[in-house]
């Protein structure tokens, strides 16, 4: 018999359904779990635990009565990046360490009004910046499968926590490969769908033409679930794209076969480690014998993706981290003599040296003389790059990479040095760039840390992905494991 | 790309962000290797190619010019760091006469 936080979140809707288990019990086995494990991962910033079980007997209610909602009584956690009414929204940061969000975000509300239980916010990178969980003014994220190892960034306490049994499944957000990068080293499977498809209305903004939201599951079919409660359009974010939002979880089954995946021969060119590489040989052994055909694909401006990427997502959020100035909320220094000191110190002293980094690069580039030729051509590359997704996607159906360079690596090993650190997206950034929604499912594991591997398709085609995410499952048992702890 | 402490001081006030002097070595070094990563995009010829503002190339919709939100100063105001009668307090920007 499986302990009750190893079901699927299918699986633990049938047995909500049934009366096998209720979901106090459910939430009560999550939160005894979360008092064990997370004072080592440092998953949790905040735990909501009587909040949880208020919600828990209400979604009990609902079974009783016979009319639960669709998520009802599912245990699943918040990146702290979307505000939640009455709760700390602190985005990893001291800036932002005292701030009781005044309403809830797009994303916390459908959640709510899908009947699911939040258990607590999420550690992660300060305002999602950083590949390893280390910024985060909230201490370092430890990765579960090996404590002196890191998650993966910024989304990595939603991948720990969901990794390690702590949430049922967890939101997140994804700028440059902050969802698909901590699933990759923690061994879940993680979709960023279409830049629009997830509000943004209540999530913290970094680079606002790039972030989105998403979610961290164990398997492909319970972000399926997930997804559906998230998804929609939102008057409140005039980027929210106003489409219908099919049905992830009836569709997922539907066949795979005949599905053209390509190999963009750029990343494949890249001296990968053997065990990525054979990982990745494994898996397309897998999806050929489900019927899909693989070929090679060009994409030839894939080389430009990390310095566009640190140009464009910089001065975006250079412009929209000015807003922390210490006057309306958050962190405010001493003393202030002026109206410039009160600016400048509590800059100085509420942002951590990565967010510091990343604002300054941001206000050279947006600065005069400088503007043309870093932001400007920075945006017209952007255009060459998704350009090459269009002309790959008139071939192929989807596209298919590791998700990251290698496992997971230690603590400390590479925060003293920025770009090496920024080298974990390599893969990741493009469809950020591009806009286009990506996948990350476990494909391996190497030294007992997981390996993963990315698909990336269309706009508005999560369905294949998710689909095509399921099938590759269904076929092999890497996203089973569950770490020791 | 060699960045000069000039250049540093500027673009941190443009920022607003202070910098403590004794970081200065250590950040000009790591600002200038992103700089290196960045300068790859001088290669790419874009000479008939228009910048990609958003990702879908979409443009902003409109909406009616209605009041949507509803006053709510002092629930709001519970996060401001000093504030009074409903007023944010900041220092004083008016310089003084003599």
């Amino acid at each position: 018999m499986p302990e009750l936080y190893q079901l699927t979140i299918k699986e633990k809707l049938e047995g909500l359904k049934n009366s096998s288990f209720s979901s106090l019990e459910l939430t009560e086995s999550y939160l005894e779990r979360i008092k064990r494990i997370d004072p080592e991962l440092n998953s949790y910033i905040t735990v909501i635990e009587e909040e949880a079980r208020v919600k828990a007997k209400e979604s009990d209610q609902r079974y009783q009565a016979g009319s639960p909602l669709p998520l009802d009584g599912i245990p699943i956690a918040h990146k702290d990046i979307f505000c939640t009414e009455g709760v700390l929204t602190s985005c990893g940061s001291k800036m932002l360490a005292n701030f009781i969000s005044p309403y809830s975000s797009t994303v916390v509300k459908k959640y709510e009004e899908s009947g699911s239980v939040v258990l607590g916010k999420t550690n992660m990178d300060e305002f999602a910046m950083g590949s390893s969980n280390e910024t985060s003014y909230f201490g370092p994220v430890k990765n579960p499968w090996n404590n002196k190892c890191v998650p993966g960034g910024s989304s990595g306490g939603s991948a720990a926590c969901v990794s390690a049994g702590l949430a049922a499944g967890a939101t997140a957000t994804d700028t440059g490969g902050s969802i698909r990068q901590p699933a990759a080293l923690c061994g879940l499977t993680g979709i960023k769908p279409t830049y629009g498809r997830v509000s943004r209305y209540g999530m913290v903004a970094f680079a606002s033409s790039l972030d989105q939201g998403g979610v961290l599951t164990k398997t492909a079919e319970d972000a399926a679930y997930l997804l559906k409660a998230m998804s929609g359009h939102d008057p409140k974010d005039s980027t929210s794209l106003n489409v219908e939002v099919p049905d992830y979880i009836n569709e997922i089954n539907q066949d795979i076969k005949g599905l053209r995946i390509g190999l963009p021969k750029e990343f494949f060119s890249m001296n990968l480690p053997q065990h990525v590489e054979k990982s990745i040989s494994d898996a397309l052994k897998v999806f050929e014998k489900l019927g899909t055909k693989i070929k090679e694909v060009e994409l030839p401006h894939l080389d430009l993706s990390l310095p566009v990427y640190y140009v464009i997502a910089p001065a975006e959020c250079s412009a929209n981290l000015s807003r922390y100035d210490g006057v309306k909320f958050g962190y405010r220094c001493e003393n202030p003599k002026d109206l410039d000191d009160l600016y400048m110190r509590t800059r100085e002293e509420g942002f951590g040296p990565e967010v510091k980094r990343r604002v300054l690069i941001g206000t050279y580039a947006l600065s005069a003389g400088y503007y043309d030729a870093y932001y400007l051509k920075a945006l017209k590359c952007r255009r060459l790059i998704a350009g090459d997704f269009d002309n790959a996607f008139k071939s192929v159906d989807l596209i298919l990479s590791p998700t990251a360079p290698d496992i997971s690596f230690a603590l400390g090993e590479k925060s003293s040095n920025p770009v090496e650190m920024y080298k974990q997206d390599i893969f990741t950034i493009p469809a950020n760039l591009a806009g286009l929604p990506a996948i990350s499912i476990p494909c391996g594991k190497h030294k007992g840390l997981p390996l993963g591997l990315q698909l990336m398709s269309k706009s508005l085609e999560e369905s294949k992905l998710l689909r095509t995410a399921h099938h590759f499952q269904l076929n092999s048992d890497w996203h089973k494991s569950w770490p020791s702890l | 790309m060699l960045i000069k402490d000039r250049d540093l001081e500027q673009i941190a006030y443009l920022a607003r962000i202070n910098i403590d002097k004794d970081y200065f070595p250590s950040l000009k070094q790591e600002l200038e290797s992103i700089l290196d990563l960045v300068k790859k995009i001088n290669s790419a010829d874009t000479e008939s190619v228009k910048p990609m503002f958003h990702p879908l190339d979409l443009f902003q919709p409109l909406r009616k010019d209605e009041v949507t939100e509803k006053d709510e100063r002092e629930k709001l105001q519970k996060n401001a760091p000093l504030s009074q009668a409903g007023l944010f307090l900041v220092p004083k920007v008016i310089e003084d006469q003599g």
